[in-house]
């Protein structure tokens, strides 16, 4: 296997809709060298490869950043972290703004205003948002793109002790520096050794962990991307990092068997939520997201199934618009009505629950970060799905964050330049050239082990599928309907040792995922956080953060019109 | 869930492998694209939308009620020209205009 070096000064890992954002923003400072290392081709990769439809997380007039805020805290049943919802908020109009400039149609009236959907969506067509990321994100000159290169391992130093870097409220430092990372080529026996000042990490949560909705050939036809492993999870917690929420798992309603998205149907022409018997059952147990999930399993499980949105009877041209807004970012479905020779207009849509995804993007789980995204390893950021605390954050919430982590590093940098506290970073980087090599090193030679291994009886497609039949029977899957209780947990944890960290552990739920206990518990009104050291886990509870960043008692959460 | 790659129109320009965000596809020794496994594709259509010579098509397995249709993709000066064909021949087209915004 070839070697190569690359010294940069940022290092941003996943080129997806944070990582281009960052990179875009990076692009503004020409002094700043920039390294995107993605795995497959940053011009469709990541969560927007198919397209969207609409812009979820947008304050339409009449309405306040505070409001979003709110939406996203009744919507985590509080556990939400609100000085970082608070500093999306505020960023999503600007974002939609940004990307409207590069290019992104959105619908708008005859006075010129956006054609809300609800009052914190929008209408646009989306297919092409990925391109246009991209092209930004190449265009820049300063940005260098390494596409199909899988990062796997970060590089750390032992942080120094500056004034600045001790602990702060919550935030605890982990004790090391970031100094780089190491991956390899998908194309061609090469690895990388990639040296830099800063690294952000804007990698996708966690498809896979389950097993799927559908097994076999239509495995990875699912909502979230099946190529979103969570490398960017699993490289913090390797490296220390404190992390936040796993336990908040990510269940969404879909349109049954292509997993498509239900919200289009839902809000654009209003269908509801029926059961077999046609009754509307979405009112019983309430809107949130979870709710409507739960509301669907629960009718399931009492024999009311299958459950379905009421679409039976909308108007032809109701129809029509919906194989079109569904070919903009979820083609299979617009496929599927076609196949089965009934639309909408005369087959209600049947429903079902996805496999439990860890995705921070939609729920809280991920790197527990500062209002500056950065994280407890000094020098790595976190934006967009790996990020923790800030359900909710749709496209416009990752762009937002990848914005506020591009100004944060550039602030780094500054001071650095000034020759001031991170200098003596700099130089404990630089004393540690050697080492790191020999750290990288070690990691590319373990791929090499790795791919020349003739003894290897099982194949990682093996192990996966073990890993999502064990997750899937006792820690909540689909098949136990997302329940489990401490004895289920304990085999899952017997089996799965290695992904210790990922196993969902009692807390807070929505609703009663945890059968031994069924009723909410204001002890769990925290943030569940962990730190791996020393090859255990470490469990911390963290007290809620408030807005302005100070602790906050119990659920406030209210729900805007 | 998957795609078929038409090896008589594949010119082997590889624009699907570098847009593949599973990095499924791959050239062959005969220069053309391949899917090596099948059922790893994720239905996203990116190469499909991305293929110049409308050599990709993609269709339902038949465990999601796939019964044989094929969808293409070609763009014009609009937008994308969506192409569904069943097994019997039967065609239907839906044409997007890329400045025209989803409804719902």
């Amino acid at each position: 296997m070839e070697r190569k070096r690359i010294d940069t000064d940022v290092l941003i890992i996943g080129g997806g809709t944070a990582g281009c954002f960052a990179a875009m923003v990076l692009g503004k400072s020409p002094d700043v060298r920039v390294t995107i290392a993605e795995k497959a081709g940053i011009r469709r990769s990541g969560c927007l490869a198919a397209g969207v439809n609409a812009i979820n997380a947008y304050i339409t007039k009449g309405h306040v950043p505070q409001d979003y805020v709110d939406y996203a805290r009744h919507d985590a049943d509080g556990i939400v972290r609100g000085d970082l919802l608070l500093s999306m908020s505020e960023r999503l109009n600007h974002v939609t703004k940004v990307m409207e400039n590069l290019g992104l149609v959105i619908l708008k009236d005859e006075n010129g205003e956006y054609v809300s959907r609800g009052w914190r969506n929008i209408k646009i067509n989306g297919e092409n948002i990925k391109p246009l990321l991209a092209d930004a994100a190449s265009a820049q000159k300063n940005v260098t793109i390494l596409n199909h290169v899988n990062i796997t391992d970060y590089l750390t130093v032992p942080a120094d002790a500056a004034p600045e870097n001790h602990a702060d409220g919550e935030f605890i430092p982990s004790g090391r520096r970031i100094a780089g990372a190491v991956g390899f080529s998908v194309n061609e026996p090469l690895a990388y050794e990639i040296h830099a000042k800063a690294v952000l990490v804007a990698t996708g949560g966690a498809a896979g962990i389950y097993r799927p909705n559908n097994p076999g050939f239509s495995r990875h036809k699912m909502w979230y991307p099946p190529f979103n492993t969570g490398a960017g999870y699993a490289m913090g917690i390797r490296a220390g990092a404190e992390m936040t929420t796993f336990e908040m798992r990510f269940i969404a309603l879909r349109c049954k068997d292509t997993i498509a998205p239900t919200g289009t149907i839902a809000q654009g022409v209003g269908a509801k939520q029926v059961n077999s018997l046609g009754e509307i059952y979405e009112n019983k147990y309430g809107l949130t997201t979870s709710e409507r999930v739960y509301g669907t399993v629960e009718e399931m499980r009492e024999g009311r199934g299958p459950c379905y949105l009421k679409t039976k009877g909308i108007s032809k041209d109701a129809e029509e618009s919906l194989y079109r807004a569904y070919l903009n970012m979820a083609p299979s479905q617009t496929l599927k009505w076609f196949e089965g020779g009934q639309g909408p207009s005369e087959e209600n849509v049947e429903i079902q629950g996805t496999e439990p995804y860890i995705v921070g993007g939609h729920t809280a789980s991920g790197y527990w970060i500062r209002n500056d995204r950065s994280t407890t390893i000094e020098g790595l950021f976190a934006a967009g799905d790996v990020a923790g605390g800030a359900p909710q954050k749709y496209v416009t919430g990752a762009l937002a964050e990848g914005e506020i982590a591009a100004e944060s590093i550039l602030k780094l940098l500054a001071k650095d330049a000034k020759g001031s506290v991170q200098k003596h970073l700099m130089n404990a980087a630089g004393t540690n050239d050697v080492a790191l090599t020999k750290e990288a090193d070690g990691l590319i030679d373990a791929y090499e082990a790795q791919l020349s291994n003739p003894e290897f009886l099982m194949t990682t497609e093996e192990i996966e599928e073990a890993m999502q039949k064990i997750m899937d029977e006792y820690a909540g899957g689909i098949s136990t309907a997302y329940r489990y209780n401490e004895a289920s947990l304990e085999l899952a944890d017997k089996h799965i040792r290695s992904l210790e960290a990922l196993v969902p552990r009692l807390a807070a739920a929505a609703f009663a995922e945890n059968t031994d206990f069924p009723e909410k518990d204001p002890h769990f009104q925290a943030y569940v956080n962990s730190v791996y050291r020393d090859g255990q886990i470490e469990t911390v509870l963290r007290p809620l953060i408030a807005e302005n960043g100070a602790e906050a008692c119990g659920n406030e959460g209210r729900v805007p019109g | 869930m998957s795609v078929k790659i038409n090896r008589s129109k594949c010119v082997g320009c590889r624009q699907c492998v570098e847009v593949c965000p599973g990095n499924l596809i791959k050239i062959g020794s005969d220069r053309k694209a391949y899917i090596p496994h099948e059922r790893d594709c994720w239905g996203c259509t990116s190469c499909i939308k991305e293929c110049r010579f409308g050599a990709i098509d993609f269709f339902l397995g038949p465990d999601l009620e796939g019964r044989g249709t094929k969808l293409s993709v070609s763009r014009n000066e609009n937008g994308y020209v969506w192409t569904f064909t069943d097994i019997h021949g039967h065609v239907r087209q839906i044409s997007i205009n890329a400045k025209d915004a989803n409804r719902y």
